[in-house]
């Protein structure tokens, strides 16, 4: 605002006309802007949504003996469908085995990456580079195939861990047997998303001015005590996304046990909540039920995501005022 | 705090002149466990990917009988059998990855920064209904919408065509949301108003001027829809019945499916695992300065 007025200035008179008139164009102009994207957010995200309530409310009614077209009816269902999915044992198994894969994996791989992180931002740690691009190089490798690498080390016939250990005459253990499975895949987790939060930690870190630590030193702060008392502190935001991020990328595990099952059978068809909607609509070809559990999925995550949604909101528009 | 502030301005400037002091050269030199905790956590990161390295160069009898980390010579021979099999249709899966990400991500890119641009630098009645629907939009999880699209799909004839990967995968809220930080960051005001007022049109402002200074950030977000697209699982599976138009993680997953009955194909798997890291793996490393990732304050630094 302050910035029209040496302009102003100069030419007086054609100031006061000149911002008018593009000011009556802009008025159609962002809606331009927005147009294609809203039309694919509509096409690819509300009607989907959309689609998948109505189905979720129906079912399909069978006559007589189900042959012929006119013997197999969609009606309405009410929210049998719901009471279905949420009564269903094999449903409950699935999201208990998530939120524990969850409780094991997010914790683990957000201290690992805040540590990671920390040392980075530290000053007397060595072969800082190298490290950094380690540690984010798993980013680079789609779950599938991270899932396949590791299938593959957990194979006992393949498994170097396996080799030194039966070497060294120390028992063995099956990774892939079901008491491990779920850490089995958490690691995968833990491997393919400790880099990526590592690096938004540590770019929030790069934010922090530097003389906040001069001064912390200058009083006889210790490098750890800066850490604790500053860094962690300061980053706090970029943990809490991390960690809503992190949670929504849990409930949805899929690609991960879906690429192991060839190599173990203790991974079933509805291990997590999204292979069950796959099998329910793909296998059983029960598309309404499928429909059903993945509203409540949805709904599970809104919740989960709520509070994210209001932080994101209060910090980052600052510097736009309008 | 007095203390503080007076002895800052004399501070700094001795320490940036006089770099070689030995206060400054102690604080340089790497302190032991740090160092060895992050070689740990690099270690952890590069074993599997080593792994896969040599893994690839050994014969089908090799994999399962020599010592896993012993390389071996047979990685131009795995490569040739890979290439063979069914017509060489992994370099298709490629190709068609290659394709998915890099279009899609380009086409995202175009679609993003115009939301962007329009959410940061105008006022309209429903902009902020307009931002909530889009930020609710980064909530929803992608996967869970693969049913209902694929659905939907099906109802006009797109399913198993490449149709049915690309067009979803160009609505991105999250690059949406990145964009119009980006826009509102790196754009002023009265660089738009002098080119208005100067008769520029609209979209020649946004094309020339807006879009140039948004590039650091755009590059980014092209980034990040390119690698959400190439890591993509749950869609291409869905929608692709056709294996020669499947991206690498559906080919590749549907090849050890088949290794499960003969692990002669083990081998393909691992190879064709091998070549479907390094292209991304490339790209990471060349354009690292760009992979600087704010989301608390949104924005994006390069």
């Amino acid at each position: 605002m302050t910035t029209t007025e040496p302009r102003a200035t100069t030419p007086a008179p054609p100031a006061s006309v000149e911002p008018r008139r593009p000011r009556r164009r802009r008025t159609l102009a962002p809606y331009v802007y927005l147009a294609p994207a809203m039309t694919l957010f509509t096409l690819f995200l509300a009607l989907p949504i959309g689609y998948a309530v109505y189905l979720s409310l129906r079912t399909v009614k069978v006559s007589g003996l189900g042959l012929g077209s006119g013997a197999r009816q969609e009606v309405w269902a009410g929210f049998s469908n719901y009471s279905r999915a949420l009564g269903d044992p094999e449903f409950l198994a699935s999201v208990g085995r998530v939120a524990l894969y969850g409780l094991v994996l997010v914790p683990t791989m957000l201290g690992l990456a805040l540590l990671f992180a920390l040392l980075l931002d530290a000053k007397r740690t060595g072969v800082k580079g190298f490290s950094r691009v380690s540690i984010f190089l798993p980013y680079a490798v789609p779950s599938v195939i991270a899932s396949l690498l590791w299938g593959f080390l957990y194979l006992p016939r393949v498994s170097p861990f396996e080799y030194v250990a039966e070497s060294l005459g120390l028992p063995t253990a099956d990774v892939l047997s079901s008491n491990v499975i779920l850490f089995a895949i958490a690691n995968i987790g833990l491997w393919g998303g400790v880099g990526f939060n590592m690096i938004v930690i540590y770019t929030a870190l790069k934010a922090i001015p530097q003389e906040l630590y001069e001064a912390a030193r200058l009083d006889g702060a210790t490098e750890r005590g800066i850490a604790w008392r500053i860094k962690i502190p300061i980053v706090a935001p970029s943990l809490i996304l991390t960690f809503l991020f992190s949670m929504i990328a849990t409930l949805q595990v899929f690609a991960e046990p879906t690429t192991l099952r060839p190599l173990t059978n203790t991974i079933s068809t509805t291990w997590s909540p999204l292979m069950k909607v796959y099998r329910d609509a793909f296998t059983r070809d029960d598309i309404y039920s499928a429909a059903a559990t993945s509203v409540v999925i949805a709904l599970a995550t809104f919740v989960l995501s709520f509070g994210f949604l209001r932080l994101v909101q209060r910090r980052a528009f600052a510097q736009e005022n309008g | 705090m007095a203390t503080l502030t007076s002895s800052r301005p004399a501070a700094r400037p001795a320490r940036r002149s006089a770099g070689l002091t030995p206060v400054r050269e102690r604080a340089q030199r790497p302190s032991f466990w740090p160092t060895a905790i992050l070689l740990l956590g690099a270690l952890y990161c590069l074993f599997p990917v080593l792994w896969v390295l040599i893994a690839s160069t050994k014969s089908a009898g090799e994999l399962f009988s020599t010592f896993t980390l012993a390389p071996s010579t047979h990685l131009w021979d795995n490569i040739t059998e890979l290439s063979a099999y069914r017509d060489g249709v992994f370099w298709r899966w490629m190709a068609n990855t290659a394709l998915y990400a890099g279009v899609g991500g380009l086409l995202s890119v175009v679609v993003s920064a115009m939301a962007g641009y329009g959410l940061a630098k105008f006022r309209f009645a429903g902009k902020s209904a307009i931002f909530n629907i889009i930020l609710a939009g980064v909530l929803v999880p992608g996967v869970v919408l693969a049913i209902p699209q694929y659905l939907l799909l099906a109802q006009v004839g797109l399913t198993n065509t490449y149709w049915s990967v690309l067009l979803p995968s160009i609505i991105s809220p999250y690059g949406i949301y990145l964009a119009r930080i980006y826009a509102a960051a790196s754009v002023p005001d009265d660089v738009l108003e002098a080119a208005r007022t100067d008769g520029a049109r609209e979209w020649r402002v946004f094309t020339s001027i807006s879009m140039p200074m948004m590039v650091p950030g755009l590059v980014t977000v092209f980034l990040f829809q390119f690698v959400a697209i190439w890591n993509n699982f749950m869609l291409p599976y869905i929608m692709l019945g056709d294996d020669r138009l499947f991206p690498l993680t559906v080919g590749l997953s549907g090849l050890l499916n088949q290794g499960a009955s003969q692990p002669a194909m083990y081998t393909s798997v691992i190879t064709g695992a091998l070549l479907s890291i390094l292209p991304l793996a490339a790209l990471f490393l060349t354009l690292q300065r760009y992979w600087q990732v704010d989301l608390a304050a949104g924005a994006v630094k390069a």
